[in-house]
C-alpha cells in the first residue's frame, strides 16, 4: 500500500511539474500575471509530492518490504537501520528519485526566496526548473521505477554493497547531489535571461548566491568522496583521476569559473554572454556527470546501458535539455551583447584570466576523460589516459591560477596598474620563497614549489584583508574597527582562496608520506617514521551483518602511547565480500594510518602509513566551503534588493 | 554519481587489496622505488583506471612481480614498458604515447589556452569604445551621489 | 556573421558529442563498441614460446592443423556457463586444447568430471605466467590457432552457443 502511495505521489509530482513548466512560461510569454503567479505554489506542490514519494521509499526500506524489487535487491533484514535509510538513495532507482527530490526542493527554495524578482523572470526560472524536473521524473516513472513490485517476494534481500555501508558514504550523495542539482538554478536563470532577452547587474546579483550555495555543496561532496576513498579503499590514495571523479570535477571547475564571471556581470555588466554559457555548461556537466557516467560508456560493467531503453532515454533527455538550451543560446545570446569596457590589467582582466585558465583546465580534463572513448570509436585505438597524463597537463595550467589568485583581489576595477598590486605582496612573496626553500630539505623540488605556492595563496588571500584594514599603517584600534565593519563577502573570498592553498599544501605534503608493508606476529614492533607500531593482538568480532578480524596496534613515540589503532577486515555474509577498514589517527597535521591484510601462520600483514599533512587536503576543502558559506551570509548577497535599486548600485559601482 | 563511484569500487573490490605481501618488495630500496615508479605507470588490466601498484587483483600482483624481476635483471624502464606493451598493447600505458592518434590529446592544454585566450582577445578588440555617460545617466548619477 | 557563428559553436559541439555518444551506446548494445576490452596483441602473430606440464608450443605446431586453445579454471564461474558450448564443439570433432589457469590439478580434474571434458589435451599454468605472455586478462579466454601456428582469433569471456557453427567450419577448413 505504502509503495503504491509513493508511486502515486511520483505521478502527482510529474503532473505538478508539467503544470509548473507550462503555465508560468506561457504566462510570461503572454504577459499574464495570474498565470505567472501560479508558479511558486506549483513548485511547492511538486516538492511536497516528491518528499512524500521518497518518504514512502524510505519506509519500504526500513520496514524490509521485500515485495518491492528495489528493496529486495539492495537491503537485508540484518542491515543496520542507518543504512536502511541511506540505502534509499544508495540504489540506482532510489538515487534517481532522490535526484528528482533535490531538484524539486531547489524549485521550492527558489519559489520561497524569489519574491523580489520581477514577475516574468521568476515565472520563467521556475518554469525552466520544472521543465527539467519533468523530464527526469518521467524517466524515473517509466524506466527506473523504484516502487516496482516482485511476486513472490524473496525471504530476504540481497543486501547492499558492503563498501557503501559506511557513514562517510551514507552522507556523501545528499551533499554531492545538492551540488550537482543546485547547478540547475543558475541554469534556469540563464535560460530565463535568454527567454527575456536581457541581462543586467541585478541578474548577476541574484544568480550568484544560488551558484555559491551549489558550489559549496559540490566542494563538500567532492571532498567527502575523496576522503572516503582515502580511508575505505585502504591504500592512502585520495584522487585517482578516474572518469567518475573527473565527472564531478568538471562541473566544479565550470561553477568556479561561473562564480567569478558572475561577479563581473554584477559589478560591471560585462561578460554577460560568457556567464550565461558557463551557467549552461555547469549544469550540462552536472547532468553528464550524474547520468552519462552510468550509461555504461565510461563504466561499462555495472550499468543500465545493458537495458538499452534506459541509456537511450537518458541520452535523449540530455540531448533535449543541453542541446535545446545551447540552441536557444545560439539564437538569443546576440541580444544580450553590449558589455562594459575594461582594460586588460584590471580586476575584470584578472577575472577573465581566471576564466581562461579554469576553462582550459576543464577542457583538458574533459579531453582526457573522453579521449579513450573517441579514439576507440573513431580510430579504433585502445589507449588509457591515467594520472601521469593529468599530472603532466593540469599542473602547469593550475600553477598560474595559484599565482594569480593572490594578485587578483588586490587589483581595482576597470583599469589599474599591475605593479602596485604586486608591491603590496612583497612580504607574501618573501615568506613563500622561504617556505619553498625550507621545504626542499624535506621533499623533492616539485612538491616544494607547490608548498611555496600554497604559502603564497594562503598569505596572499589574507593580504587583501590586511590591505583593506590598513594594518600597521594606522593605529591598531582603527584597523580592528575597520576589520569588524568589513563585509562578510571579503572574508568569504579570503577563506575560499586560502582554502585552496591549504589543500595544495596538503597534496604537496603528501609527497613526504611514508608507508611500509610488514608481516608481523602479535607482540612484534615495527619502527616507521619515528613511531613504534606494536601489534598487540588479533581477535574476531561479530558485526550486525558481518564477521570481523580486528588487529590492535599500539602506536608509541619515545615510549609514550600516542594512540591505539584497530583496523579490521570484514567478511560480509550475504554479499560474500571482504572489505578492509583502515583506521586513522589524525592530529590535523599528519595521519597515522593502519590497514590489516591477510594472515599467515599466526602472523598478519599490516600496511602502515605516516601521511604527513594529509588532513590538510580535506581541511582546505572545508575552509573553501566555509568561505562560500561566509559570502552567502553577507547581507548584501542575501537580501535580493529590489531591481531598480540594484541596478543603480551597479551603475554606481561601474561608473565611478 | 555515488552509484557511479560504487561501480568503480565494485570493480576495485577484491578479497585481497593492494596490500598483499611484504616479501613482494625488492630488497634494494632504490630498485624497489624504481619498480614502483614503473608499475604506477602501468594499468591494471582487470580494474578501472588503477595502476598495478595500487590494485589488489591477482593479475596485478603477478605483473608487479614481473616488473620487479625485470628491474632486478637490470633492464631499463623502456625495456620493461615495451615488454608489457608487447603483451597488452598501448592500453596498458597510463601515460599515453605521443603519436598522431594522441596528438590532439597531448596538445589539448596548449590548444585550450590558445582558443580561450584568442577568444578573450578577439572579443575584447571588437567591443565598442567606452560610451560617455548620457545626459540622463549623469543626472541619475548626480541624484544617487546626493542621496 | 562571425559572432553568430561563434555563439552557435557550443550547440554544434554538443550536437557532435551527442551523436558520438549515441554511436557508442548503440555500439555497446550490438557489441561493436567495448570500452573495457583489451585487444589481443597476438592476432596475426605466431604463438609465443611456452612449455607447460601437459603440452608446449612445439606440440601445437606439430599438429599442423588448426586448433582451439581455451584458458579456463575450476574457480571461474563463467567457465561453468561455457562448458556446454565447449562440449558441443568437442562433439562436432573440433580439437580444443585446454590450459588450466592458476588452478590446482586436482581441482581441475574435479571441474572436468563435473562439467564434462571437452579437451583433447590439457596443460596446467598454475603460476599464470604463460597466460601473461599470451596477454590473457581473465578466464575464460579462447584462441584460434591456424595450421601454421599463427593466432587468428581471440574471444574474451564464455563462448556463445552461436560461435559453435562458425568455429567448427573454420577449424574443419
Amino acid at each position: 500500500m505504502i509503495p503504491e502511495l509513493g508511486h502515486f505521489a511520483l505521478a502527482l509530482a510529474i503532473a505538478f511539474a508539467l503544470a509548473q513548466a507550462v503555465i508560468p512560461l506561457w504566462g510570461a510569454h503572454r504577459g499574464d500575471v495570474r498565470l505567472m503567479q501560479a508558479a511558486p505554489a506549483l513548485a511547492l506542490g511538486q516538492a511536497l509530492a516528491l518528499s512524500v514519494s521518497f518518504g514512502c521509499l524510505i519506509y519500504a526500506s526500513v520496514m524490509d518490504d521485500f515485495t518491492v524489487l528495489n528493496v529486495a535487491e539492495n537491503s537485508h533484514t540484518l542491515k543496520p537501520l542507518l543504512y536502511k535509510i541511506t540505502g534509499a538513495w544508495g540504489s540506482h532507482e532510489g538515487s534517481i528519485l532522490f535526484w528528482c527530490l533535490i531538484l524539486g526542493l531547489c524549485g521550492a527554495a527558489v519559489a520561497l526566496f524569489s519574491a523580489p524578482l520581477p514577475a516574468s523572470l521568476r515565472a520563467r526560472v521556475l518554469g525552466v526548473l520544472a521543465l527539467s524536473a519533468f523530464g527526469f521524473e518521467l524517466f524515473t516513472l517509466i524506466e527506473s521505477n523504484p516502487f516496482a513490485r516482485i511476486w513472490p517476494a524473496p525471504d530476504n534481500g540481497r543486501d547492499m554493497n558492503p563498501l557503501l555501508q559506511d557513514p562517510g558514504l551514507a552522507f556523501h550523495p545528499p551533499i554531492l547531489y545538492s551540488g550537482y542539482v543546485g547547478m540547475a538554478i543558475p541554469f534556469a536563470f540563464a535560460i530565463a535571461a535568454l527567454l527575456e532577452g536581457r541581462i543586467d547587474a541585478a541578474w548577476g546579483r541574484w544568480v550568484r548566491p544560488w551558484t555559491l550555495a551549489a558550489w559549496c555543496c559540490l566542494t563538500g561532496g567532492i571532498a567527502l568522496g575523496s576522503w572516503w576513498s582515502y580511508y575505505v579503499l585502504g591504500w592512502g590514495g585520495f584522487w585517482f583521476w578516474d572518469p567518475v571523479e573527473n565527472a564531478s570535477l568538471l562541473p566544479w571547475l565550470t561553477a568556479t569559473a561561473l562564480l567569478h564571471s558572475a561577479i563581473v556581470v554584477e559589478k560591471r555588466e560585462a561578460l554577460k554572454i560568457w556567464t550565461v554559457l558557463l551557467a549552461i555548461g555547469a549544469f550540462a556537466f552536472s547532468l553528464s556527470g550524474t547520468f552519462l557516467v552510468r550509461s555504461g560508456i565510461l563504466n561499462s560493467v555495472h550499468s543500465f546501458a545493458n537495458d538499452p531503453a534506459r541509456g537511450v532515454f537518458i541520452l535523449g533527455l540530455l540531448g533535449l535539455l543541453i542541446g535545446g538550451s545551447l540552441l536557444l543560446f545560439a539564437i538569443r545570446a546576440p541580444l544580450l551583447g553590449a558589455s562594459g569596457v575594461f582594460a586588460a590589467v584590471s580586476r575584470e582582466g584578472a577575472l577573465v584570466m581566471n576564466n581562461i585558465l579554469l576553462c582550459s583546465i576543464t577542457a583538458v580534463v574533459l579531453t582526457g576523460t573522453m579521449y579513450p572513448l573517441f579514439a576507440d570509436l573513431l580510430l579504433s585505438q585502445k589507449i588509457s589516459v591515467g594520472p601521469p597524463f593529468y599530472n603532466a597537463t593540469v599542473l602547469p595550467l593550475a600553477a598560474p591560477v595559484f599565482v594569480a589568485m593572490a594578485v587578483g583581489p588586490l587589483m581595482s576595477w576597470k583599469r589599474t596598474a599591475l605593479m602596485p598590486a604586486l608591491l603590496k605582496l612583497w612580504w607574501v612573496a618573501l615568506i613563500a620563497a622561504i617556505v619553498g626553500i625550507v621545504a626542499t630539505f624535506g621533499m623533492n623540488a616539485l612538491p616544494a614549489l607547490f608548498m611555496a605556492a600554497a604559502a603564497w595563496m594562503i598569505l596572499g588571500a589574507f593580504a587583501d584583508i590586511i590591505e583593506r584594514i590598513r594594518l600597521f599603517r594606522i593605529p591598531l584600534a582603527s584597523s580592528l574597527s575597520r576589520l569588524v565593519s568589513l563585509p562578510l563577502q571579503a572574508f568569504g573570498t579570503t577563506l575560499g582562496h586560502a582554502g585552496l592553498g591549504v589543500t595544495v599544501a596538503g597534496i604537496a605534503g603528501m609527497s613526504m608520506a611514508v608507508q611500509e608493508v610488514v608481516l608481523v606476529k602479535p607482540g612484534a614492533t615495527v619502527h616507521l617514521a619515528g613511531y613504534d607500531w606494536t601489534l598487540q593482538e588479533l581477535h574476531d568480532a561479530a558485526g550486525p551483518n558481518y564477521n570481523a578480524r580486528v588487529a590492535t596496534i599500539a602506536v608509541r613515540r619515545d615510549g609514550r602511547l600516542i594512540t591505539t589503532l584497530a583496523p579490521e577486515r570484514r567478511a560480509f555474509t550475504t554479499q560474500t565480500m571482504t572489505t578492509t577498514e583502515a583506521k586513522i589517527h589524525t592530529n590535523l597535521t599528519r595521519d597515522l594510518y593502519a590497514v590489516l591484510g591477510e594472515e599467515r601462520d599466526g602472523a598478519a600483514v599490516l600496511r602502515l602509513h605516516d601521511n604527513t599533512m594529509a588532513p590538510l587536503i580535506w581541511l582546505g576543502a572545508l575552509v573553501m566551503a566555509a568561505g562560500g558559506a561566509c559570502s552567502l551570509a553577507d547581507r548584501r548577497l542575501r537580501v535580493a534588493a529590489p531591481k531598480r535599486a540594484a541596478k543603480s548600485d551597479a551603475l554606481l559601482a561601474g561608473r565611478t | 554519481m555515488m552509484r557511479a563511484i560504487l561501480l568503480v569500487l565494485l570493480l576495485l573490490a577484491r578479497p585481497a587489496w593492494a596490500i598483499s605481501d611484504p616479501a613482494e618488495a625488492l630488497p634494494d630500496p632504490a630498485a624497489e622505488a624504481r619498480a614502483v615508479e614503473i608499475g604506477s605507470q602501468l594499468r591494471c588490466l582487470v580494474c578501472q583506471n588503477e595502476s598495478i601498484e595500487d590494485s589488489g587483483a591477482d593479475l596485478a600482483r603477478d605483473l608487479r612481480h614481473i616488473v620487479r624481476e625485470h628491474v632486478a635483471k637490470g633492464e631499463t624502464d623502456a625495456q620493461i614498458t615495451a615488454w608489457m606493451v608487447a603483451r597488452y598493447g598501448d592500453f596498458v600505458l597510463l601515460r599515453p604515447k605521443v603519436t598522431w592518434g594522441t596528438a590532439l590529446l597531448w596538445a589539448s592544454p596548449v590548444l585550450a589556452l590558445l582558443v580561450a585566450g584568442g577568444l578573450a582577445l578577439g572579443l575584447r578588440r571588437r567591443s565598442p569604445p567606452a560610451a560617455p555617460l548620457s545626459a540622463e545617466e549623469q543626472q541619475r548619477l548626480a541624484r544617487l551621489m546626493e542621496s | 556573421m562571425n559572432r553568430r557563428l561563434l555563439l552557435a559553436a557550443p550547440f554544434g559541439v554538443a550536437l557532435l558529442g551527442g551523436g558520438a555518444f549515441y554511436a557508442m551506446l548503440r555500439g555497446l548494445q550490438t557489441g561493436s563498441f567495448d570500452p573495457r576490452g583489451v585487444p589481443s596483441q597476438l592476432i596475426g602473430k605466431p604463438l609465443p614460446e611456452f612449455q607447460l606440464p601437459g603440452f608446449s608450443r612445439a606440440d601445437v605446431l606439430a599438429r599442423k592443423r588448426p586448433v582451439i586453445i581455451n584458458f579456463f579454471a575450476s574457480w571461474c564461474v563463467p567457465c561453468v556457463d561455457e562448458a556446454p558450448t565447449l562440449m558441443a564443439l568437442h562433439q562436432r570433432g573440433v580439437p580444443i586444447w585446454g590450459i588450466a589457469y592458476k588452478d590446482k590439478p586436482a581441482a581441475t580434474q574435479g571441474f572436468l568430471a563435473r562439467h564434462g571434458n571437452p579437451f583433447t589435451n590439457l596443460a596446467s599454468d598454475e603460476p599464470g605466467l604463460v597466460a601473461i605472455d599470451w596477454g590473457v586478462t581473465g578466464v575464460p579466454e579462447t584462441y584460434l590457432i591456424d595450421a601454421q601456428g599463427i593466432v587468428q582469433w581471440r574471444f574474451v569471456g564464455p563462448l556463445p552457443d552461436a560461435a559453435v557453427d562458425g568455429l567448427s567450419k573454420l577449424v574443419a577448413s
